[in-house]
């Protein structure tokens, strides 16, 4: 495993920073009780799929060209940014509406719908 | 090459070790600027990987439009005890354990990649280190540009549909969230109306 550290950087570099950043935000997702830090959980697992899609459509990444997925890779980047910003959008309006309603963001106290 | 290897190094420890401040962190105001620079640092990682189109919409979009949007979401909300809520120990315990095997499967899968992927034969190597080394680098601005007005080039089919939904998606939701977000207090001089009626 640390002989990859020595390597030329590739592709297996860009997905083991995504891969990382990928389980932090599932971690904050999972363990943050403020409703903004679910936000920022979401914002990172997103970001760390977007660093997949950009490193395997990178032209200077891929050892072996011709099954690169191409300019592919940098467009669903862009989406996936946009579709980010358009979430947290509802989101942040979901979340002071809570707030304005309850006067806490705390995700635990939202439990109004158990059955 | 060493410069490109320093640089990725600089900005994917910046990237991580911020993403795990953020794990970390227990004050919401911090978790946003520790989110700012870990995004931040990923767009310098999009840079290095020949991206610069979406490295600069990542810094506009991602670092100055939608985390203002969080930053703004954060004071407004975090008064008085909310600005930092404490995480039970078992749950960090469970989270831990999840994310933990989660990296245990996700890192040794991705490090394969390289062996798994089909090498070149040795006359398409030959052929590739003859006619590909001495191509300039294009920008990919002008190409992505082409892509979402929907002319299909060599490497990327026509974007023009996803681009038109995606367009009419974002249009939607922000009139969505500035309809759910306004202050309600018509609330009552509505009912009052519908009284009357």
């Amino acid at each position: 495993m640390l002989a990859v550290a020595f390597q030329e950087i590739g592709i297996a570099h860009y997905l083991v920073v995504g891969a990382i950043m990928f389980v932090c935000g599932a971690v904050c997702m999972a363990t943050k009780r403020n409703a903004l830090g679910v936000l920022m959980g979401i914002e990172l697992v997103l970001n760390g799929a977007n660093i997949n899609f950009v490193a395997f459509g990178s032209e200077f990444l891929n050892r072996n060209p011709q099954y690169g997925i191409g300019l592919d890779g940098q467009m669903i980047a862009l989406f996936v940014i946009v579709l980010a910003a358009a979430e947290a959008a509802v989101a942040l309006a979901i979340v002071l509406n809570f707030y304005n309603n309850h006067a806490t963001v705390d995700v635990d106290r939202a439990d109004e719908l158990k059955g | 090459m060493a410069w490109h290897a320093l640089f990725f190094y600089f900005f994917a420890i910046l990237a991580c070790g911020f993403a795990l401040a953020v794990v970390f962190a227990a004050n919401v105001v911090r978790m946003a600027f520790y989110l700012i620079l870990s995004l931040g640092a990923t767009a310098g990682l999009f840079f290095l990987a020949g991206a610069e189109f979406v490295g600069s919409m990542q810094l506009m979009m991602y670092v100055g439009g939608t985390l203002v949007l969080l930053v703004f979401g954060v004071m407004l909300t975090a008064q008085g005890p909310w600005v930092s809520i404490r995480t039970s120990g078992g749950d960090w315990v469970l989270a831990a354990l999840v994310g933990g095997s989660l990296l245990a499967v996700l890192v040794p899968t991705v490090l394969r990649i390289d062996a798994a992927a089909p090498q070149p034969t040795a006359a398409k190597e030959k052929v590739a280190s003859e006619t590909a080394v001495p191509v300039p680098a294009q920008p990919t601005a002008t190409r992505i540009g082409l892509g979402l007005v929907g002319v299909p080039t060599a490497d990327h089919s026509g974007y023009l549909l996803p681009f038109e939904a995606i367009s009419i998606h974002l249009l939607v939701v922000l009139v969505g969230a500035a309809y759910l977000a306004r202050a309600k207090r018509r609330a009552k001089p509505l009912a009052a109306e519908e009284d009357e009626l």
